[in-house]
């Protein structure tokens, strides 16, 4: 019982031929927007890699940049082999490479579903990665001059103006890091020496703000220092420190950034797996048409196209008995050709037979 | 003296036609990007409008703009002029539109080359425009509750972090203006007084600037405050410290940025005009052409082309005083000598002629007009 039977008759599989080919040729266009997204989503996220502390999130653009590169070669070649499919004559060329062909793309096809579905469930890891990433971050923005952390500063700086956050989860974060680096203290100072001993670990920590926690959008100028004590500054009101600093969390703000960025690559992605999915059945349908038609000898007359030649648990039952065999060695018993040793003691008579004659 | 005369042969005046029509084209597609890069022009001028006192930058994205939609339709109008140039029947139409659309496409090309050169000369204009815009921004950021200068802050503090700049001339400019509002200044506080005190116009002083000139490359957190008193931060020297803040001021670098860009825009629209000219000279060449053509028996002789048919001082001067002839063989106002005999007239019309344009561009047969020569009573019959 074959699964999705249709039948084709001679200009119906010219026909599928046709527009195969032309779907074929707008894969491989599909194909390289898929490769432009892979590269888009890994630019992206390589602007702002310092603040991610693990690199898993880069497998997503490096799948649909292989799949892309992958998609222009496969349906470059169907598009070939599809022109060639209209005539009964030239399809003989391709018969033994459709099969692979079929179940590569098959497996193609899963991966660029993998793919996208990667996209979407990227958001969990993200969060992860952003709140390690942007805690170490803000833990080194004072070592400006150690190797490896030099540009940590800039690169958080730059973030905090671009997306108009402050900190991890709110600008309080800082106060609970040191980020005035010692080179720039005066441990002579007796204010600085009681800050550093008023704390555990010895830590010059102070209720001050990096200036790219500065909002634009205050009416007064930025005020960083001193940020909880209200009374320090002349009219400092509610209203005052609501606009001063910006008041998301970077976490948050670049949570969102990626995930917006990745749920449309990833919309884009399924919707090329599904005209990937179409073009795959097919390129099914014209294979197992054309083998019909071989199969009949009249290359005009009508045959039948499939996905499946028996029903889903058949193929499957005997897809796993071939394998099942494949791992087998080759056992005398099964083949009827050779000789069984009965035969073998029947031999062994005449030979004795022969030669009792010559002794006599 | 007719000016650059040229023999054209039956052939080279189709191949003639046909380059035109693709060149016209061409020049079409140019245009269309004249008309954007003039609306690019425009909308980044806008962007800074704030900073900007006057607006007599803004002629240039104008013209470009002008230009470039009255391109579009010169060109539109050659490539029509130059299909219907070889059928002897349809070229006559365009007689009397010729003259005028001439007139039209030199003044557009030249005002073309206008625009690209005051690209190029506009920068002084340019420059005392932004200096005193920026004083004037820089002199209304405090005032953030007054209507009309309530985003001078917000401007000002992007465009320093955008283009990484402080200040007008540099971040010293800041020290001139009392850029912290008297709505924060704490005017019971002895320091507050004496600062407004030690100044002739009773303004608070500072030494400071606001943090949108920090420069995020510097190893140290920023220093805004005190900037001149080394005594006030730990190892710190205001006179070798770089990296602190922008060292650029605002005036130079937007003078640079729209400098840079004007001129990109305006090496681009220099090919577009020669792209235009050349257009313009095929198609007098194409005109003068087949006018020597019109009317006679033979479509197929050589004739000649020219740019002007008298020198340039006569044109100009026949142009204000139409009718007076000053060479009579080849005077405006003679009738036209050339006339075809009735006899051949009456064979002609017989044979339709197929259009060279056409049937040298494509091979379909379905669509080629015939043509007939004319038998109407505007020749003199002899």
């Amino acid at each position: 019982m074959a699964v999705g039977k249709v039948t084709f008759t001679k200009a119906e599989r010219e026909k599928l031929a046709e527009v195969l080919w032309l779907l074929n040729w707008i894969s491989v266009v599909a194909g390289m927007i898929l490769f432009g997204l892979g590269l888009f989503l890994k630019i992206e996220i390589q602007k702002w890699q310092e603040v991610m502390s693990d690199q898993e999130i880069l497998y997503a653009p490096h799948i649909l940049i292989t799949m892309g590169l992958a998609a222009c070669g496969i349906n470059f070649l169907g598009g070939k082999i599809c022109l060639d499919c209209a005539d009964t004559n030239k399809f003989l060329h391709w018969k033994l490479v459709m099969m692979p062909y079929i179940i590569c793309t098959f497996f193609f096809t899963s991966c660029v579903l993998a793919g996208a579905l990667m996209c979407y469930s990227i958001r969990s890891q993200l969060e992860e990665s952003l709140f390690l990433g942007l805690r170490n971050a803000m833990r080194y923005y004072k070592d400006t001059d150690t190797p490896g952390r030099c540009y940590l500063k800039r690169t958080l700086d730059l973030l905090q103006i671009q997306f108009h956050c402050c900190g991890n989860t709110g600008y309080r974060d800082w106060f609970q890091v040191q980020w005035i680096s010692d080179r720039y203290l005066d441990m002579t100072s007796s204010a600085v020496v009681d800050r550093l001993r008023s704390n555990v670990q010895g830590k010059y920590l102070v209720d001050s703000v990096p200036f790219s926690c500065c909002s634009t959008l205050s009416p007064r100028p930025c005020i960083q220092q001193q940020i909880s004590n209200s009374s320090a500054h002349f009219s400092f009101d509610q209203q005052s420190q609501q606009l001063n600093l910006w008041k998301r969390g970077c976490r948050q703000t670049l949570l969102d950034h990626y995930t917006s960025i990745m749920q449309s690559v990833g919309l884009i992605v399924l919707l090329i797996w599904l005209f990937e999915l179409l073009v795959l059945t097919g390129v099914r349908y014209l294979q197992t048409a054309m083998e019909n038609v071989l199969r009949l000898g009249d290359p005009d007359s009508e045959s039948d196209g499939w996905i499946l030649e028996n029903s889903l648990a058949e193929t499957a039952h005997s897809n796993f008995n071939i394998i099942k065999n494949l791992g087998k060695c080759y056992q005398v018993d099964d083949d009827l050709n050779i000789n069984i040793p009965a035969a073998t003691a029947q031999q062994e008579v005449p030979s004795q037979q022969n030669q009792i004659p010559a002794a006599s | 003296m007719v000016v650059m005369k040229m023999k054209f042969s039956f052939q080279k005046r189709v191949k003639l036609a046909q380059g035109l029509w693709l060149l016209s084209w061409c020049t079409t597609v140019a245009s269309a990007i004249t008309f954007t890069l003039g609306c690019i022009l425009k909308m980044e001028l806008r962007r800074r409008a704030e900073v900007m006192d006057s607006g007599n930058i803004h002629v240039v994205p104008n013209t470009l703009m002008i230009v470039g939609l009255a391109s579009l339709g010169i060109n539109y109008f050659a490539s029509k002029i130059c299909q219907d140039a070889l059928d002897a029947e349809r070229f006559p139409r365009w007689k009397n539109f010729l003259k005028p659309y001439f007139a039209a496409s030199c003044f557009f090309t030249v005002l073309m080359l206008l625009a690209v050169i005051m690209s190029y000369a506009m920068k002084g204009s340019l420059e005392s425009s932004l200096k005193v815009g920026l004083k004037n921004s820089i002199r209304f950021y405090k005032d953030t509750d007054t209507p009309g200068h309530c985003y001078q802050k917000q401007n000002i503090d992007y465009l320093q972090m955008e283009f990484q700049c402080c200040g007008n001339s540099d971040f010293r400019d800041w020290f001139e203006v009392q850029w912290i509002s008297n709505r924060y200044l704490d005017f019971s506080s002895k320091e507050v007084k004496d600062r407004i005190k030690s100044n002739v116009d009773g303004r608070y002083l500072i030494d400071g600037v606001p943090f949108s000139c920090c420069n995020p490359s510097s190893p140290r957190p920023c220093i805004q405050y005190q900037l001149t008193n080394n005594s006030a931060h730990y190892n710190y020297d205001h006179q070798t410290e770089e990296l602190n803040l922008y060292l650029r001021g605002c005036r130079e670098t937007l003078v640079s940025y729209y400098t840079s860009l004007m001129s990109t825009i305006g090496t681009g629209v220099l090919s577009v005009f020669l792209l235009q000219g050349s257009v313009l000279v095929s198609l007098r060449f194409l005109q003068t052409a087949m006018e020597a053509v019109v009317g006679k028996e033979n479509t197929e002789i050589e004739t000649e082309g020219y740019l002007l048919e008298k020198g340039v001082k006569d044109t100009i001067m026949d142009l204000h005083q139409p009718g007076r002839c000053t060479v009579p063989h080849i005077c405006l106002c003679s009738p036209p000598s050339s006339t075809l005999p009735p006899q051949l007239t009456s064979i002609a019309s017989d044979q339709p002629v197929s259009d060279p344009f056409f049937s040298a561009a494509r091979s379909t047969s379905s669509s080629i007009p015939t043509v007939t020569y004319p038998r109407t009573g505007s020749h003199p019959v002899l």
